[in-house]
């Protein structure tokens, strides 16, 4: 494992108003990894995600990215460092075509040739989304909304990808396929994943490491593998 | 009949009745007395006519009329690809031609009419960014008119700068206007920023309307320059003479020019890096943050911008009018203008067009009818929404961006 980690998490606190969602989060992420949190509702997952992208602002902690503080970034800051997300619900921008879709992921980028070849490799990637370029992003499936949420995160060529509940909703076959990309994602491009599910069997299965989360707090953290020979981890989470 | 066509009638009964109680009070009571027979005339001929038009639209969808709207439809389907064969630029310029001679066939009145229409083009192709673009509802927009009126009749009164000189200046005192009110309130979403915007459209007015010394308050401003030209004179070797623009063609030309500005920006801005994160904003806010879209600039620029072309119209009616006051500059104006872009289509230029010429040569049009107006209006806009409600002319989302032609 490499020696710094790609982002780490140190004491994080996060509220929305009176409400506190997150009370001291600390996780690591090294590089080459997927590393997935899983929890229940309400625990605290996706506001985490939120949290290292900005939108929802650390009240305390630190949150390192390549070993420097981004707590106080803008939101739309980050993606040109690498850290891009694919929120949860997809988020897609429903009016404007896939085509546009995709392109909007490279919205800060400046170099046109290099995002018409992204372009390229992400349609190959996604063959259902090549056939349909033209067509408003809100028409498509919940599938293949899922895979233009990804397909545009992967525009802006992500170092680290956030990935929020890509399971939502989706049939188990298009689950499947979407986590055979995700892997394919890591394995190829070295992209650093951070998965946050609430299908706790899949998501263990596709990282390394897993970090379980209750009501805002880290209560375990393990390789996947050790987690899923854990009794309560059975019982909680993976329904045995 | 079957079962469905029972029903329809019934709702349709049904309305008829309600129509009467609304119109009743209307017609029926004057002068203390009570009379039945007007609002029932009234009455007879709108169930009338509505019988004979939705039997007629029950009977086509049924296909009673096959035989007739076949080769019609056949006959428009080829009128359609054939006027889809000739290019946009040509359009444009049988436009541009018929918008450049308009004034030597037309009198007075209709220049008038004309020029009212532009000056609602203008203003409408604003509040389309704001609106169309950037998906922020917008209901002080008139503010930004009443800023770039006042700024252009202040110059012009106190230190006497040509009209032109002035477009510039009011475009960025309109701007910052923008940016003054766009700066607190954008911080807030929906129909919270409706209410703010409303709010401070209100602010403007009242502003206007009781800062005697700058203002001259509700007695308004008088004696505003027209604008003014240089024309070539030989009277006496070759000179230039300067001329004030007073009668309606000059004036025409002038807002027509403004006009094609308006439209060109509108268009360059619509399909730059900057519309297109407009449109995601539009889309999903969050979303468009996280593709690193600095929403709140953006937004910020996209009130700027549309508060520009909102202070170039204001100055041109300064110009025109040779004189403001603050009754020019109420809600009932934004009211109009938010109508237009909703009735044209929200984000599309040619709809902005189509629906301020529909919201302001119509009327003029069925002056007969003034008194019916606003009831007109009403019922106009219920039918648009249910019949085409993306309006006249949508936006056209595909095809037409550079990048896709390829």
């Amino acid at each position: 494992m490499a020696d710094q980690p790609l982002l780490e998490l140190r004491d994080v606190e996060a509220a929305y108003g009176n409400i506190k969602a997150l009370k001291g989060i600390s996780l690591c992420v090294y590089p080459g990894e997927i590393v997935s949190i899983i929890g229940a509702n309400g625990a605290g997952k996706s506001t985490t995600l939120m949290t290292i992208c900005g939108i929802v602002r650390a009240t305390a902690g630190e949150i390192l990215y390549q070993g420097r503080p981004i707590q106080d970034k803008a939101a739309d800051r980050l993606p040109q460092t690498g850290l891009c997300q694919v929120p949860e619900g997809r988020r897609i921008f429903p009016r404007l075509s896939v085509r546009e879709n995709l392109e909007m992921g490279a919205f800060f980028r400046r170099d046109k040739d290099d995002i018409k070849r992204d372009l390229d490799h992400v349609l190959e990637l996604f063959p259902v989304l090549a056939e349909r370029t033209k067509q408003e992003g809100g028409t498509l499936s919940g599938g293949e909304q899922q895979m233009l949420a990804i397909g545009r995160a992967l525009m802006g060529r992500p170092k680290m990808l956030l990935l929020d509940e890509p399971s939502l909703g989706l049939a188990p076959l298009i689950v499947k396929r979407i986590f055979e990309i995700v892997a394919q994602i890591n394995e190829q491009d070295g992209t650093t994943i951070l998965l946050v599910e609430q299908n706790a069997n899949i998501a263990l299965s596709a990282a390394s490491r897993g970090y379980v989360m209750e009501t805002g707090r880290v209560t375990m953290e393990d390789a996947t593998d050790r987690l899923r020979d854990n009794p309560e981890i059975r019982k909680a989470y993976l329904g045995e | 009949m079957t079962r469905g066509s029972k029903r329809f009638w019934l709702t349709w009964a049904l309305a008829l009745v309600w129509f009467f109680v609304l119109l009743w009070p209307l017609l029926g009571l004057k002068d203390g007395q009570v009379t039945f027979a007007a609002a029932f005339e009234v009455w007879l001929w709108v169930a009338g006519t509505s019988f004979v038009l939705l039997s007629a639209w029950r009977l086509n969808k049924a296909g009673a009329f096959t035989a007739v709207t076949g080769p019609l439809g056949r006959v428009k389907a080829r009128l359609d690809s054939a006027a889809l064969r000739v290019p946009t630029p040509v359009w444009l310029v049988i436009l541009a031609a018929g918008a450049l001679i308009y004034p030597q066939f037309t009198g007075r009145y209709a220049q008038d009419v004309a020029i009212n229409v532009l000056v609602y083009v203008c203003l409408g192709l604003g509040l389309n960014i704001v609106i169309g673009l950037c998906g922020l509802l917008d209901l002080g927009y008139i503010a930004f008119y009443g800023v770039g009126a006042y700024t252009y009749a202040l110059l012009s009164v106190h230190y006497a700068v040509p009209f032109w000189l002035s477009l510039p200046v009011c475009a960025l005192f309109a701007a910052v206007a923008g940016c003054i009110i766009g700066y607190p309130t954008l911080r807030m979403r929906g129909d919270y920023l409706a209410i703010v915007t409303l709010g401070f459209g209100e602010i403007v007015r009242i502003v206007l309307n009781n800062w005697m010394g700058l203002t001259n308050g509700p007695n308004g401003i008088l004696g505003i320059h027209p604008p003014g030209a240089y024309v070539p004179s030989l009277a006496d070797g070759f000179t230039l003479e300067h001329i004030w623009l007073r009668s309606l063609t000059p004036l025409y030309y002038v807002i027509l020019g403004l006009t094609v500005v308006t439209i060109i920006g509108v268009h360059r801005l619509n399909f730059s890096r900057i519309g297109r994160a407009w449109e995601s904003i539009r889309e999903d806010e969050t979303a468009a943050e996280l593709m690193g879209v600095n929403t709140f600039n953006l937004k910020l620029l996209a009130y700027a911008m549309g508060a520009v072309f909102g202070g170039l119209a204001g100055a041109f009616f300064a110009a025109r009018m040779r004189f403001v006051s603050p009754e020019s500059f109420t809600f009932m104006e934004s009211a109009m203008v938010l109508s237009m872009v909703v009735l044209g289509g929200m984000g599309s230029i040619p709809g902005v067009i189509l629906g301020a010429l529909a919201l302001v040569a119509l009327p003029e049009v069925f002056r007969e009818f003034e008194l019916y107006r606003m009831l007109a209006f009403g019922g106009a806009m219920t039918a648009m929404m249910v019949f085409r409600p993306k309006g006249l002319w949508p936006a056209k989302r595909f095809g037409s961006r550079s990048e896709e032609k390829d």
